[in-house]
């Protein structure tokens, strides 16, 4: 496993070496500094924790710079773990884009847009009603959300309206489509959770 | 800078003629059958030429056999290997959807000169 954060930069049309024109989502990754390297012998499970964008010590938490200061960084304003990493690192170590090669296939992991409380068209895919025929307010409906007097209830878990996306959601096998490491840019191919600057997190 | 053109800007092309619609033009396609890979050529009217950055495309109307036939670019797809600029037509208009109805010579552009 190897792993590194970013950020979603935006989505672009991308043509290919045969031509093709491919739908690419550009993220900016890293620079990440190494915060803490954790060990089997120490903490139980082999990990890395890696930090991201740098942010003033005025608006650090004192635990946290204790934290910051064991590793001797600047803090950092997002920390996340990445288990199993297989690359020799130490704390205070900075990596970047060049450690994903062109063609490899990576999992995305972000935090998917919210869409606020949406219907079972929208949420669930449902076909909503019919839109002719004398219907009236049954367009983007439900309909039946179970039987009559057996068994006399709603179903745990049916799918119904409710609050949708700001979860976090993973996307596997994106293929990376170029690596611009003067920016930090990664292309990878099709979409990836989440809106335009939040911070992903990109596995192999 | 928005921090996408500059990934964009590496992708477009700058040998690209300014033609507009209403021109006439032959575009030189790159073709692949197999592992074998040959030059089309498509001459016909610029009808539209819309979208920007590397989504701009244009479309090219030619009448083939008697029937009209409509194909789609993409203006910086690398698959162009050439667009030659044959003639330029003077039209009032950017977008000449009106033609499609037009046959003979009511069809005809005058040329600018």
């Amino acid at each position: 496993m190897k792993g590194l954060l970013g950020k979603k930069i935006g989505m672009i049309n991308f043509f290919d070496e045969s031509g093709n024109s491919i739908a690419a989502t550009v993220i900016e990754g890293g620079p990440c500094t190494v915060v803490q390297v954790k060990t089997v012998e120490k903490d139980g499970y082999q990990a890395v924790q890696l930090g991201y964008i740098e942010r003033k010590e005025k608006n650090t938490s004192k635990p946290l710079l204790g934290h910051f200061g064991r590793a001797k960084v600047i803090p950092q304003r997002v920390l996340r773990e990445f288990r199993d990493f297989e690359n020799e690192v130490k704390e205070g170590d900075q990596i970047g884009v060049e450690l994903f090669e062109k063609g490899e296939r990576v999992k995305i992991t972000g935090l998917s847009k919210g869409r606020g409380f949406a219907g079972v068209v929208k949420r669930h895919g449902f076909r909503g009603g019919p839109k002719t025929h004398g219907q009236s307010d049954r367009h983007r409906a439900p309909g039946s959300i179970g039987q009559s007097s057996y068994p006399k209830r709603v179903f745990k878990g049916l799918k119904m309206a409710g609050r949708m996306g700001h979860k976090r959601v993973t996307i596997e096998n994106l293929e990376i489509l170029k690596i611009v490491p003067e920016r930090n840019y990664l292309l990878v191919k099709g979409g990836v959770p989440g809106a335009r600057n939040s911070i992903v997190e990109i596995r192999k | 800078m928005d921090p996408l053109d500059t990934v964009v800007a590496e992708q477009l092309k700058s040998d690209i003629p300014d033609f507009e619609a209403g021109d006439e033009v032959a575009v030189h396609f790159r073709v692949v059958e197999g592992d074998k890979e040959r030059i089309q050529i498509f001459r016909g009217l610029v009808i539209q030429k819309r979208g920007k950055g590397l989504n701009q495309t244009f479309t090219v109307r030619k009448i083939s056999s008697g029937i009209g036939v409509e194909r789609v670019f993409p203006l910086h797809s690398p698959r162009i290997a050439k667009i030659e600029q044959t003639r330029r037509g003077k039209v009032r208009r950017a977008k000449l959807f009106y033609i499609r109805k037009l046959t003979g010579k009511a069809a005809r552009i005058e040329e600018k000169r």
